[in-house]
């Protein structure tokens, strides 16, 4: 250990929910997107899933709708630092657009990719099962542009970088496709509990 | 014409920044009354590019560490050294404890360089507009283009307070327009960056165009891109890195 000198930090306080290395952001929520914020109206917005699926699908702002109402409501995680406790996003489960999809048995992996042109790839299985949303409200509200809106992915298992803002669609891979921060350095999955930040940890 | 989208990838060399490494601080200067430049010995520095950055661990006695990700803010030089420049935060714990607690000779952890979406390897014309502290990295291009005699163009809009916030104030030169949005000298208008200070250099854009790198506050970041793109810059040449 390498103790920093006359270093003591903020006050301890015992958070089972904070992952290592992570502060408690309270009502900060930092914006740290590196392209311009889209000027995306939810006409023009759109949602599809293809590759390795049998039925590839575009849904449009109406359709996105009409499946089940979700919600995710719990922690974000960010590379950068901070973590947000008791976010409430409100969406569609991307199991139902998956449902609708029917992914192959060969299909591993997903691409997300943004009306941006910006990418993300996760395992297919941390897009299943419950763990990942397409959002459109926070905490009850439009999910403000500069956050990703009119609609985003949010994985919240995993760092935000792969919770993909103004989110276009995902396309299923039988391997694994380095997106844009990946490309850039950084871990190929992002889980917070284990602090994989950077390619290599 | 592309709405929106992303600018490509930078190349950045191939080198994992997965080590923590021991940074030893050998000078402090001040900047401003809120900001001051902190100069580190790293003799394992890998190099860097211009405009990336890296993340610093702060570790207590009892095994808490606080890490953040700062620019770095001196060029790429073979010294071994390189160079943070940290604003004070209010309840900063880590800009905190540079500011009140460190003196040269303290060691502290760097991991990096990290990031290449930022980096300009000064190999095309550059045009960077910041606010406070976000000139840190656009000055790790500036001072690189100077060290280097390159002749690429580089030109920057620089926001501050007033000019006793204006960071490496005596270091601008002719490839600096400062913009004071609270206070300025005699002469020198008072106010927000505006169309009149990035319209001429869009019009006067060099061979090839400018690559356009953003870097302050959220909302300045939002103020900044809206700027370029109304003045003509396309969306996929604005890189933005945003506090936080």
């Amino acid at each position: 250990m390498n103790v920093t000198r006359g270093f003591t930090g903020r006050p301890r306080v015992h958070n089972p929910g904070l992952p290592p290395g992570q502060y408690d952001a309270r009502e900060d929520w930092p914006v740290l997107s590196a392209e311009v914020t889209p000027d995306l109206s939810p006409a023009d917005w759109s949602f599809r899933v293809d590759g390795l699926v049998e039925h590839p699908h575009t849904w449009d702002w109406d359709a996105a709708h009409a499946l089940p109402a979700s919600a995710y409501e719990g922690d974000i995680h960010c590379v950068t630092g901070w973590s947000k406790f008791g976010v409430r996003f409100g969406g569609v489960s991307l199991d139902a657009f998956l449902s609708v999809a029917r992914p192959h048995g060969s299909a591993t992996h997903a691409l997300a990719y943004s009306h941006t042109g910006y990418t993300t790839n996760l395992p297919l299985a941390d897009l299943t099962g419950g763990r990942a949303w397409i959002v459109w409200e926070y905490d009850g509200a439009p999910l403000p542009p500069e956050h990703g809106g009119p609609a985003r992915l949010v994985v919240p298992h995993l760092y935000f970088w792969k919770s993909a803002k103004w989110i276009a669609g995902i396309t299923l891979l039988d391997h694994d496709e380095p997106g844009f921060w990946e490309r850039n350095g950084y871990h190929a999955r992002g889980n917070p509990w284990e602090e994989q930040r950077y390619s290599g940890d | 014409m592309t709405r929106f989208a992303v600018p490509g990838r930078i190349a950045v060399g191939g080198q994992t920044a997965s080590r923590w490494q021991t940074a030893t601080l050998t000078e402090i200067r001040r900047e401003t009354p809120r900001a001051a430049t902190f100069r580190l010995a790293v003799p394992g520095w890998a190099g860097h590019l211009p405009g990336q950055h890296l993340m610093l661990r702060l570790t207590a006695p009892d095994g808490y560490a606080a890490q953040r990700h700062y620019s770095i803010a001196s060029a790429p030089d073979p010294s071994g050294h390189i160079e943070l420049t940290l604003d004070r935060v209010p309840d900063g714990e880590v800009s905190g404890w540079f500011h009140t607690v460190a003196r040269p000779g303290d060691t502290v952890e760097v991991r990096g360089p990290l990031s290449g979406f930022f980096a300009w390897p000064g190999d095309r014309p550059a045009l960077l507009l910041g606010a406070g502290s976000g000139v840190v990295p656009l000055m790790s291009m500036v001072r690189h283009h100077r060290a280097r005699g390159l002749t690429v163009p580089l030109r920057m809009l620089v926001s501050a307070r007033s000019p006793e916030q204006l960071i490496y104030a005596s270091e601008l030169g002719p490839e600096t327009t400062p913009v004071f949005t609270r206070s300025a000298p005699p002469g020198v208008p008072v106010g927000r960056m505006a169309a009149a200070h990035v319209a001429p250099l869009l019009a006067d854009r060099p061979e090839g165009g400018w690559e356009a790198y953003v870097c302050g506050s959220n909302a300045f970041a939002e103020h900044a891109s809206r700027l370029l793109i109304a003045a003509g810059q396309p969306v996929d040449r604005i890189r933005i890195e945003r506090f936080g």
